[in-house]
This record gives structure tokens, C-alpha cells and sequence, in this order.
């Protein structure tokens, strides 16, 4: 039974790479077509690098994805822990208008987002309303629920005679936040932040109603570009991603594996 | 939050300059909120309810919504998407448990590994399986090999299905496998030595304490699900459309943004339905809506 499960599992992760691999592979391809390899080049990989309009269209999704991830850290931290002090009822009212972009699809959150902007737009005579700012506020808005919702659990787990007891012992108010409170939720705030940014950096659904034309990011782009026979240049700029990610996560794992030993070692002495 | 009225002075005084820092925490973000959550819904609203050349309040977008045509796109999608949902818990299920029984370490790398997917453009992870599945694609020359098909594989129901199992698997494997992981093995320990063989012990231990990862991992599949408009496009045929379709073509080629607007009305009151009546299966369980 376990060794079928085993078997099973492996499947499913094939099932889950197996259009990655076949991305991958295209990117090393002599040939144009995804379907047929022809034979092994790293031509694309020199295109990408001579391209002048996809590397751009990266630094604009990082520009978002860092801008708007560090926004929205560091306004949800602060909403968080003033929703924990709240009454009961307040916070209830919160947490439900927080999960509101959770819930609703995201097509309904970039088009009411777009109707708001078009209305103002329309409304102050705005010529052009859509812009990079309109696609900051989009992607500030659908990042701040994550980084609560790492956020809050931290500040349960916290016991909230800690500050009392710093105070107590003579920290100012902000000495006890910064040096007590904020330490013990740094590990939420940092995956809540890691999370915003990956989010950020991958969105299109809302983006794609909310973008203007003179700032456009990368996901867009490989949309209007799937519309048109796909240039093979884009197959390896998805394989460098596909790279730094997972790097990005065995270092994730690295970190989170010392973190835990160290726990352990702790514990024993 | 502790605000006996037997507390000394000062410690009266640090409350309310508490309070008074709770509500400078959290103003920019409630602001925020409003002008960016909830007047938007409210705008919605506005265009649905509004003709698109008079600007005068109408009920006519809304009964557009209502005709066969529409209605019809709706069943579909939320037809289409159901079964998806139940794919993913079907074939996640096992994998969840699987990874919930590992070692730490190999626990941690595999959940990475569940998630990485999700972190790669899913427009060109999807275009992928065109070249997967189409006539003259990779599993049909595999396939021709052994001089079977070519088999139609693409721009039917199975296909546009296949994509969003592919594409939200993910997100039912991480909720099903942080609820797994947090079962007591002596729970299921004490259920076999009570007699259980293993098939009783799923039924009466593991399933039941799972079901508030899979009514989040049903949420997770479902809502993404039946709003997707990319998949459909490219898997699917004409007779697939789905209803995130629709309203896209509203706001990108039709330019009918109240016709939309009313779409995406009432797409978000039947998704809001559909995950109360979910949620109502998991019992009163509201803390458990995402579990990432």
C-alpha cells in the first residue's frame, strides 16, 4: 500500500512538471516548434539576453512585485496588530472585508478595480488613468490579505504579558513594540512578505484589467504575446525563472531546516 | 483588551494610549480597504444597474444576464469547475497523505516542490499542454509510436478539465496535506489498536478530521475555477466558453463594461453562494478559509 503510494505520488509530480520540463526543453531546441526537438542550441538564451523589450518587462514586474509587496508588509503588519487589540466584533467586521479579495475571483477584483479607475478617471477627467500607479494600488490591494493572514497567527501565538513585561521593566512603549512585539512576529511578517512578492510578481489575471499601455509587466505581455506564435526566446526566460525560483526555494528550505535544528538544540540543553 | 475599571491609574493611562495606537495602525489599512475593496464592489454595482449610452438606472444588463444563453455558459462553468474540484480532491487526496507522512525534511521539500508550480507563469504552463495534447503534439507522437491515434485530445470538455485540475491541484494538496500533518498518529494508533483496520480508521478517524482542508481546498479549486477565462480559450472550443470568457470579451473586445459588470455581479453572488453552502458541509468553521 505504501510503496502504491509511493508510485502514485511520483506520478502526480510528473503529471505537475511534465509541462515545465516540456518548456524547458523547448528553450534548448534548434527548432521552432515545441513539439519536435530538433537539435540542442543555447541560440535562445543569447536572443533573450540581445532582446530589448522582454528584459524591461521583468524589471517592471519586479519594480511592482518589491514595490508593492513592501507596502503592503508594512501597512498589514501595523493593521494586524491593531486588529488584534480590537474588540471582538470590530475585528470580525475586518477580518470579513479582508477576506473579501480572497474569496472573490480575481477576474471580479481587477474588473471592479478597472470600473473604479475608469469612473475617477471619468470623473476628474483623468486622460489616461490606467498607469503604473493604478497597477501599484491593484496589486497593493490583493497583497495585503496575505501578509494579515501570516501575520495574525503570530500575534495568537504571542503572549501579550511579554510586552507588559517590557514595559514594566522600563521600555518605552516603542522600545517593548519594536524590540519584543515585532521580533515575535518577524517570521510571519517575512513569509507574508515573500508570499505578497510572489503573488505580485506572477499576477495577470488582475493586472490584465488594470494596466496601462506605457507600463506593461511581464505576465501581460506573455498573454498578448500567446496570442501570436510564441517566440522562442520567451521559453528561456521562463527556464532562467523556473531557475532562480529554485534556488530561491532550496534556500527557503535550507533556512527553515537550520531554523528547526537550532529549535531543537535549544530544547535540549 | 483586559479593561477592568480596578486597574491603577497608570496602567489606565497605557490603555488608552493603546487604543490610540490601534487606531493609528490600522486607519491607513480600513481606509485602504474601503476606497480600494469595497467601493469598488459598490461601482460594480453602479455599472450594472446603469445603461452604457444614457447612463440612466436600468434593469436591462441585468436580464441579459438572466437569458438562456448566459445562463447556460454559467451551468457550464460551474459544471465544469465542480468536477475539477472533485478531481483534484480525488487524485490530491493520496498525495497529500503521502507527503503528510514523511519525514520533516522530506516533508518540506516536497510541499516545495507542490508549490513551485504555482510560482511559474501559468499562461505559458497551460500553452504547454497545448503542445502536449494537440494533433501533431508530444503525447500523440509518443502514442504513434505503437501506431495508436492520433487521438483528438484538445479543444474539447476533457481538456479544458484537464487544465484546471493541472493548474489547481496545488492549491488542494497544500490545505488537505497542513490538515493531514496535523493528525495525532496516536490518534490512528489508538483506533487500530481498538480494532480498526485501516480502512476504518480513514473512515472513522483521518476523513472526518480532514474536512475542514478539504472544504478549503474545494474553496481554493472552485473559485479560481470558474472564473478562469485563459484555460477555456486555450484548451477548449467555442461550445467550452466559459463564463470568465464572457467578461473579458466584455471589457477587452466588446467594450460593454455594464453588460460586464453585471456579469461579474452575479458571477461573485453565485461563487458566494455556492462557498457558504461549502462552508455550511464544514460546519461553523470560519477560521479555517485559507489555509496556505
Amino acid at each position: 500500500m505504501k510503496r502504491l503510494n509511493k508510485i502514485y505520488t511520483i506520478l502526480i509530480f510528473l503529471f505537475l512538471y511534465a509541462p515545465m520540463v516540456v518548456l524547458i526543453v523547448a528553450s534548448f531546441n534548434t527548432g521552432k516548434d515545441i513539439t519536435h526537438f530538433e537539435g540542442f542550441t543555447l541560440r535562445q538564451y543569447g536572443e533573450l539576453f540581445r532582446d530589448s523589450k522582454l528584459l524591461p518587462l521583468l524589471m517592471n514586474s519586479l519594480k511592482i512585485a518589491l514595490a508593492s509587496s513592501l507596502i503592503a508588509t508594512v501597512m498589514g503588519t501595523a493593521a494586524a496588530i491593531g486588529i488584534y487589540r480590537m474588540k471582538p466584533k470590530m475585528r470580525a467586521a475586518i477580518l470579513t472585508v479582508t477576506n473579501i479579495p480572497m474569496t472573490n475571483p480575481d477576474i471580479v477584483t481587477g474588473v471592479s478595480l478597472s470600473l473604479l479607475f475608469v469612473f475617477l478617471g471619468a470623473l476628474f477627467k483623468i486622460n489616461g488613468v490606467l498607469s503604473m500607479w493604478t497597477l501599484l494600488i491593484a496589486h497593493i490591494t490583493f497583497n495585503l490579505p496575505y501578509v494579515i493572514l501570516n501575520v495574525m497567527p503570530k500575534l495568537s501565538q504571542m503572549d501579550p504579558s511579554l510586552e507588559e513585561a517590557a514595559m514594566d521593566l522600563g521600555c518605552t512603549p516603542f522600545q517593548a513594540f519594536y524590540k519584543v512585539t515585532l521580533h515575535e512576529i518577524m517570521p510571519g511578517v517575512i513569509s507574508g512578505g515573500i508570499m505578497a512578492f510572489t503573488m505580485s510578481l506572477d499576477d495577470f489575471v488582475i493586472s490584465y484589467f488594470v494596466y496601462g499601455p506605457n507600463f506593461v509587466t511581464l505576465p501581460v505581455e506573455i498573454y498578448n504575446y500567446t496570442k501570436k506564435p510564441l517566440q522562442p526566446k520567451i521559453y528561456a526566460l521562463f527556464t532562467l525563472l523556473f531557475a532562480v525560483i529554485l534556488l530561491l526555494m532550496m534556500l527557503m528550505n535550507l533556512f527553515q531546516a537550520r531554523g528547526e535544528k537550532k529549535k531543537q538544540l535549544s530544547r535540549s540543553h | 483588551m483586559k479593561n477592568k475599571s480596578s486597574q491603577p491609574p497608570a496602567k489606565c493611562l497605557r490603555n488608552r494610549k493603546q487604543r490610540a495606537t490601534t487606531f493609528l495602525f490600522t486607519a491607513p489599512y480600513i481606509i485602504w480597504m474601503c476606497v480600494f475593496i469595497l467601493i469598488p464592489l459598490g461601482v460594480v454595482f453602479f455599472y450594472a444597474m446603469t445603461d452604457a449610452n444614457t447612463g440612466l438606472f436600468t434593469f436591462a444588463n441585468l436580464s441579459k444576464v438572466f437569458s438562456p444563453a448566459f445562463m447556460k455558459i454559467f451551468g457550464r462553468s460551474i459544471w465544469y469547475s465542480l468536477l475539477a474540484s472533485a478531481i483534484c480532491l480525488v487524485i490530491g487526496y493520496p498525495v497529500a497523505y503521502f507527503i503528510a507522512r514523511q519525514k520533516p525534511s522530506v516533508q518540506r521539500t516536497l510541499y516545495l516542490l507542490v508549490m513551485l508550480p504555482m510560482c511559474m507563469s501559468f499562461l505559458l504552463r497551460t500553452l504547454a499542454w497545448v503542445g502536449l495534447l494537440q494533433d501533431t503534439g508530444i503525447i500523440n507522437r509518443f502514442l504513434g509510436l505503437f501506431g495508436i491515434g492520433p487521438l483528438h485530445l484538445i479543444r474539447n470538455t476533457g481538456a479544458v478539465i484537464l487544465g484546471m485540475v493541472y493548474n489547481y491541484l496545488p492549491y488542494m494538496i497544500m490545505p488537505l496535506y497542513t490538515v493531514i500533518m496535523k493528525i495525532d498518529p496516536l490518534l490512528i494508533e489508538a483506533a487500530e489498536d481498538l480494532g480498526c483496520n485501516s480502512r476504518r480508521t480513514f473512515q472513522k478517524v483521518i476523513f472526518p478530521l480532514s474536512i475542514p482542508g478539504i472544504v478549503s481546498g474545494v474553496t481554493m479549486v472552485f473559485v479560481p475555477a470558474v472564473s478562469t477565462f485563459y484555460i477555456s480559450q486555450k484548451l477548449g472550443s467555442t461550445s467550452t466558453t466559459m463564463i470568465g470568457d464572457v467578461i473579458e470579451s466584455q471589457f477587452k473586445t466588446a467594450y460593454n463594461p455594464n453588460l460586464g459588470a453585471a456579469l461579474s455581479l452575479v458571477l461573485m453572488v453565485l461563487i458566494f453562494v455556492c462557498v457558504g453552502i461549502m462552508n455550511r458541509f464544514a460546519g461553523s468553521d470560519t477560521e479555517g478559509q485559507v489555509v496556505v
